[in-house]
């Protein structure tokens, strides 16, 4: 129990009367790579925005379920949204840098969360361990919109990392990236597993068999199938599965 | 376009070039036909106005009071009145309407009462501004007791434009894009946090358009201030919000009343004061949102 980083419970989630996720119930283990794989619309974006509640933003959507983080149910009553985000972090499909200095856009996260490290350090800390720092050292009180795509996607991995969370989602955090900046990232994301639990959402078969250890296929809203990625994509059991990575639907 | 481009098996179409882009070019003359008229017809007001006005137009006419004599009569406590009465209706509106826009895009739920909230908001933009200047009268100068009063005057017309500043703050608000929302609360901001640090920088630069456009709509503005009763004769300058006021469009107004051509063409003068204040005002509140775009954009 003590290696699961997330469990869910018949997790279900509803945009007015249709269901986008349908009880599903999955553990993502510790310091593992989960990749959710499945044709557009099938609700894996949905599922990982359940992870820090993001849903909660979008007015029409339900939640019912459990999302169990630690033994606590993340939408229990009790359970503040804002704490929820800062120790489960996100990264967007997009890269979506705040319209200010490099400095600012890690140091953000910091400041309203009332870090009593070292700001300065922190700051280095996190866009080294996203792979940018050499990159921006000079330049840290530039605009980050005056960045490539792929190095502000990189800072927003950094941003993200400064208030030190447990777990990473990452949105298909390189689906607006050319290849280059792509195996940038997918790197990046093998080396933060050491220190982090990550899910990530792809429709990228490729990228779901290259960074992750674990994958999961859904499907109108279900979880068909969830195993590890290597012999899931070499011996699905599930037919639909041999259909989706073979290319046959989706 | 005469000249075809080489090729066979082109008969399955009937392109007409030729007549597609005459009526491209048609259309083209009657927008410029209808930006000359607009244009005209404003040259022509200024005209009109530079030739009666501006030979009264001097640093006595500025700085005198107004006076039963032409030569001697000045729009000091207009322009003064005028001043006051901008500066308190955008310290009014500013706030309330940038609040409400907040309130309805960030916070509210969507459900029927905001809806019919919103429809009033936008109806209240079209209602006549002297149905505004019996409201004052009737609730700042007679209820709370302000009087005729450059505060119940300024209270009139914040009234007058918050619909307009609701409106266009809401609609900045609304053009910043989710993702920046996302970005900030993905790192834990609250919804205080995420509005104050991201949302109103990005979206101030829209808001302050709309604030000159209801500031400029606000100086003109006659009508309800009159209704509330706004001295048209007034030979000392404002010195506190509950000091009785006058301002250019009543001067203006009260001038072109008169019989005597004289006052006529010092009406010409007011408007052509009138002008400039609110070019100057304008170009400042564009240099504010310039800036405001440059350090965000930094």
């Amino acid at each position: 129990m003590s290696d699961i980083a997330l469990r869910t419970e018949e997790l279900s989630v509803w945009y007015g009367s249709t269901q986008a996720v349908k009880e599903i119930t999955l553990d993502v283990p510790k310091n593992q790579v989960v990749a959710f794989i499945g044709p557009s619309g099938c609700g894996k974006s949905t599922l990982l925005r359940c992870f820090n509640r993001m849903n909660d933003l979008i007015p029409v959507a339900r939640v019912g379920g459990k999302v169990l983080f630690g033994g606590a149910n993340l939408y229990d009553e009790a359970v503040d949204p804002v704490e929820v985000r800062r120790r489960i972090g996100m990264v967007f499909q997009k890269p979506n840098p705040f319209p200010k200095t490099i400095y600012e856009n890690v140091a953000f996260g910091l400041r309203i969360n009332g870090f009593t490290g070292n700001l300065d350090e922190q700051v280095e800390r996190s866009l080294r361990a996203a792979a940018i720092w050499d990159e921006v050292k000079d330049r840290l009180q530039d605009s980050a919109l005056g960045l490539s795509g792929g190095q502000q996607q990189r800072l927003c991995i950094a941003r993200a990392l400064a208030v030190e969370p447990e777990i990473l989602l990452m949105d298909e955090p390189a689906s607006a990236l050319d290849p280059i900046a792509t195996s940038r990232i997918e790197d990046l994301i093998a080396e933060l597993k050491t220190d982090y639990t990550i899910v990530i959402v792809t429709h990228n078969m490729q990228q779901a068999a290259r960074v992750s250890d674990l994958t999961a296929f859904l499907y109108l809203g279900e979880l068909i199938e969830y195993g590890v990625t290597q012999r899931l994509f070499t011996n699905p059991t599930e037919e639909r599965t041999e259909q989706y990575i073979t290319g046959r639907f989706g | 376009m005469s000249v075809s481009l080489p090729g066979a098996g082109q008969e399955r179409f009937r392109p007409r070039l030729a007549r597609r882009h005459r009526t491209g070019r048609i259309f083209r003359y009657l927008c410029l036909a209808s930006i000359a008229f607009s244009v005209a017809v404003l040259i022509a007001l200024l005209v009109d106005v530079a030739v009666d006005g501006l030979r009264w137009l001097s640093l006595d006419f500025l700085t005198r009071y107004p006076s039963r004599i032409p030569a001697r009569a000045g729009i000091k406590s207009a322009i003064l009145g005028s001043l006051w009465m901008m500066g308190l209706t955008a310290a009014m509106s500013f706030p309330l309407g940038v609040g409400a826009a907040i309130y309805l895009e960030e916070y509210s739920k969507k459900n029927r009462l905001t809806g019919l909230i919103q429809t009033n908001i936008a109806n209240l933009a079209g209602v006549p501004s002297i149905v505004y200047g019996i409201l004052g009268l009737a609730i700042f100068v007679r209820y709370l007791g302000f009087g005729r009063s450059v505060l119940a005057g300024a209270a009139t017309l914040a009234l007058l434009v918050l619909p307009v500043v609701i409106i266009s703050a809401q609609e900045a608000i609304r053009a910043v894009p989710t993702s920046l929302r996302e970005a900030a609360y993905g790192v834990g901001a609250t919804r205080w946090q995420t509005v104050r640090h991201h949302v109103l920088p990005v979206a101030m630069p829209g808001i302050l358009t709309g604030m000159i456009l209801s500031l400029s709509r606000a100086i003109g503005e006659t009508a309800p201030l009159i209704m509330i009763g706004a001295l048209t004769f007034i030979a000392f300058p404002p010195t506190s919000p509950m000091d009785p006021f006058t301002v250019l469009p009543i001067q203006i107004f009260n001038w072109t009343a008169k019989p005597q051509a004289e006052f006529h063409e010092l009406a010409a003068g007011a408007i052509i004061v009138l002008l400039v204040v609110l070019l100057l005002m304008n170009a400042s509140a564009i240099v504010m949102r310039n800036r405001y775009r440059a350090r965000r954009d930094q």
